[in-house]
């Protein structure tokens, strides 16, 4: 997993509550055995229709967005399964942050499993943000280790992040190996384990 | 007298390998559940890094998000194939006891798990797929994880976890005749939203809980994740003993009992402090059938579509605007004038014996409406088979419903039962999202004894309205 100290990119604003994983990747695209290529499929039926093509009507598909890293949406961002899709699809696209007031559990975990930064804001906080990126084009800075979101104005929010987290993805940690240090614990908890 | 502790700080404690100041706690986990979808990844992962599976008589498999349900063996679609297969070689390489499609003990994973006797009390059992919390019915510590936490298990058996808050959700009184533990759930969710349950391990108590069947319960907890809650429990009693008492995976004779002993002493204590409590009056709860794009966007049968108008701010408007025109519905439309193309009734939520008898109870000497096209997908190779022997099948098909065999089917459609888009479907199941049945396909989440019903009449009918045939009324399983 590739570490990430901070990061500076251009946000996409998607103002919307409840985003789920059906709509992050839909199923038929869950068949794939391997980890890359999701990104083509990331919320495909808001970007293209019925036919394969890109629907005028949804933002991401407009080139001002082309670049954009930052997503930037409203409460309980990737409610749904626990599909990992979702996760991958997000950052095989191009993003690396993912801002909002909340996140589904097991979407922040596999989030920061392959180390896309989730960073929870306020409700008023993030709604600034969607309003700024909706006007004009808006760059973030995010510095992961002074837990800070900033524009390059007098934007400055601070975030909260567990330390473990936080630590994981500063470090690019593998955690299995991390997990395998405590091999013996392991072995000694089995031999007392009531099953 | 000790501190009174919940079955949820009960199981914690004892699964802690390692604690560390400022880190999750190291959990052991008891019962890894894996499938074809979120699994390839993760043994790929071991394989890159020349690990092993460290306990593979604590692992099991099956295969259910991608199996046809007719014509068994010719699947059209080779990534789909490929994801199955690819599911059958990691079992034997790795040594992975597996329920494939031809296996007898083939079914959806959460309905098999219980079916078999694999889900104990006390247990800490995960999953890739958000619907382990079914497990907690039996007062396990059951939740989805992802395919990295995936690959963490496979190799370690352990996961790392922070400790969660608990939410009591206590249900008191009667729900009334022809209101089922779907409609309590999705009330619920109707009430306190899709996100309540966020950061929280929720215990379902009380005496209505407890007066429910196992396979009521599971019903209940199937859904927490709907809630936000990455799991959902409830303390055993004797009625989960009961079920548990001849199973394959459980223990016999004295054994039994022992075990029996320990799995009541899980439940948790009286006086035990909960982070945060909520309680429902379950005679309250009527038939619910959702209108939107989330299971919180759900009302009682005799109500009707609400209307953007009545909400002040924007983004709630916005919401539901957006939600009546993905489901083609008007503001203020009764929700018995919706007309329904598709019933489903299958998933990890309604597929069970239970499940079927109810709604067989409703359509027996009945006929599906001729614009109607009708499926019931029992929830597991065993499911099926018990419920030819009383004859279900025969009611169903009678009735001009489609038969079929065993897994998940349209409830994500991930095989060829797909929802047309634009086309609209009354389903057990508990997923309203866009897309989630179909492209462009609309779910409206009910119990199965109401989409029995929708299925005869064409449209959403109050069940208690229903005429009713009471043979399999008193039977419970
Ligand atoms: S039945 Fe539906 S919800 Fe249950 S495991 Fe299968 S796809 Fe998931």
């Amino acid at each position: 997993m590739e570490p990430i100290r901070v990061h500076t990119g251009l946000v996409y604003p998607m103002n919307r509550a409840n985003v789920d994983t059906d709509q992050i990747i839909p199923k038929q695209f869950l068949k794939r055995i391997e980890r890359q290529g999701f990104g083509q499929f990331l919320f495909y039926h808001w970007r293209f229709d019925d036919d394969g093509n890109r629907r005028s009507d949804f933002s991401l598909n407009e080139e001002k967005y082309n670049n954009a890293t930052i997503l930037v949406a409203g409460e309980n961002f990737g409610c749904g399964s626990s599909r990992e899709h979702a996760p991958w699809a997000i950052q095989d696209y191009g993003f690396k942050v993912v801002i909002a007031p909340s996140f589904a559990d097991i979407f922040y975990n596999n989030s920061v499993k392959n180390g896309i930064l989730p960073v929870k804001l306020g409700s008023e906080e993030t709604q600034e943000i969607l309003r700024k990126a909706e006007q004009e084009s808006l760059k973030l800075t995010v510095d992961l280790e002074n837990q800070l979101v900033c524009d390059e104005e007098n934007l400055e929010f601070r975030f909260d992040i567990a330390e473990y987290h936080k630590e994981m993805l500063l470090n690019g940690w593998d955690e299995i190996a991390v997990t395998l240090t405590h091999a013996d614990k392991i072995t000694a908890f089995e031999k007392n384990h009531a099953y | 007298m000790a501190q009174p502790k919940t079955i949820i700080d009960k199981i914690w404690e004892n699964h802690i390998v390692h604690q560390e100041k400022g880190k999750p706690d190291l959990l052991y986990i008891d019962l890894h559940l894996i499938h074809e979808v979120t699994s390839p990844q993760a043994f790929e992962g071991l394989r890159m890094k020349d690990r092993k599976v460290r306990r593979p008589d604590l692992t099991f498999a099956t295969m259910d998000h991608n199996v046809p349900t007719r014509n068994r063996h010719v699947i059209k679609d080779q990534v789909s194939k490929k994801q199955m297969h690819t599911l059958k070689e990691n079992c034997e390489e790795f040594g992975v006891p597996l329920a494939d499609i031809d296996h007898p003990d083939q079914g959806i994973v959460h309905v098999i798990g219980p079916e078999l006797g694999l889900t104990h009390p006390g247990k800490t059992i995960v999953c890739g797929d958000s619907h382990t919390s079914t497990h907690g019915a039996f007062g396990a510590l059951a939740f989805g994880i992802g395919t990295s936490e995936v690959e963490h298990v496979l190799s370690t058996q352990t996961l790392g976890q922070a400790p969660p808050k608990t939410l009591q959700v206590k249900v008191e009184g009667k729900l009334g005749t022809g209101v089922t533990a779907k409609d309590l759930i999705l009330a619920v969710i109707a009430k306190y939203g899709v996100r309540f349950g966020t950061g929280y391990v929720i215990e379902y108590t009380g005496e209505t809980i407890r007066e429910m069947s196992m396979e009521q319960r599971m019903t209940v907890c199937n859904m927490s994740i709907e809630a936000g809650a990455r799991a959902g429990l409830i303390s055993p009693d004797e009625t989960t003993i009961d079920y548990l008492r001849g199973k394959r995976h459980v223990p016999e004779g004295e054994a039994f009992e022992e075990a029996a002993d320990h799995w009541r002493s899980l439940a948790t204590d009286p006086g035990a402090a909960y982070d945060a409590t909520v309680t429902i009056d379950a005679s309250k709860v009527e038939p619910q059938v959702t209108w939107g794009t989330n299971p919180s966007m759900c009302v009682p049968v005799g109500g009707s579509v609400p209307n953007p108008d009545d909400k002040e701010k924007d983004y709630e408007k916005d919401e539901i605007q957006r939600a009546l025109q993905y489901m083609g519905l008007e503001a203020d439309q009764p929700m018995t004038s919706v007309t329904i193309d598709h019933v489903f009734i299958g998933s990890c939520t309604n597929s069970r014996l239970s499940d079927l008898r109810k709604a067989a109870e409703i359509v027996r000497g009945k006929k599906v409406h001729e614009q109607v096209t009708a499926l019931v997908v029992p929830g597991s190779k065993t499911v099926k088979e018990a419920a030819e022997k009383e004859g279900l099948d025969v009611i169903f098909t009678t009735a001009g419903f489609e038969w079929r065999d065993a897994g998940c089917s349209m409830c994500l459609a991930m095989n060829d039962d797909i929802i047309p888009s634009g086309e609209r479907c009354a389903s057990t199941s508990n997923r309203n999202f866009e897309g989630r049945q179909g492209n462009g396909a609309r779910t409206h989440l009910v119990s199965p004894e109401m989409a029995a019903a929708a299925a005869v009449e064409g449209h959403f009918v109050d069940v208690r309205a229903f005429s009713k045939n009471s043979q399999f009324a008193d039977k419970e399983v």
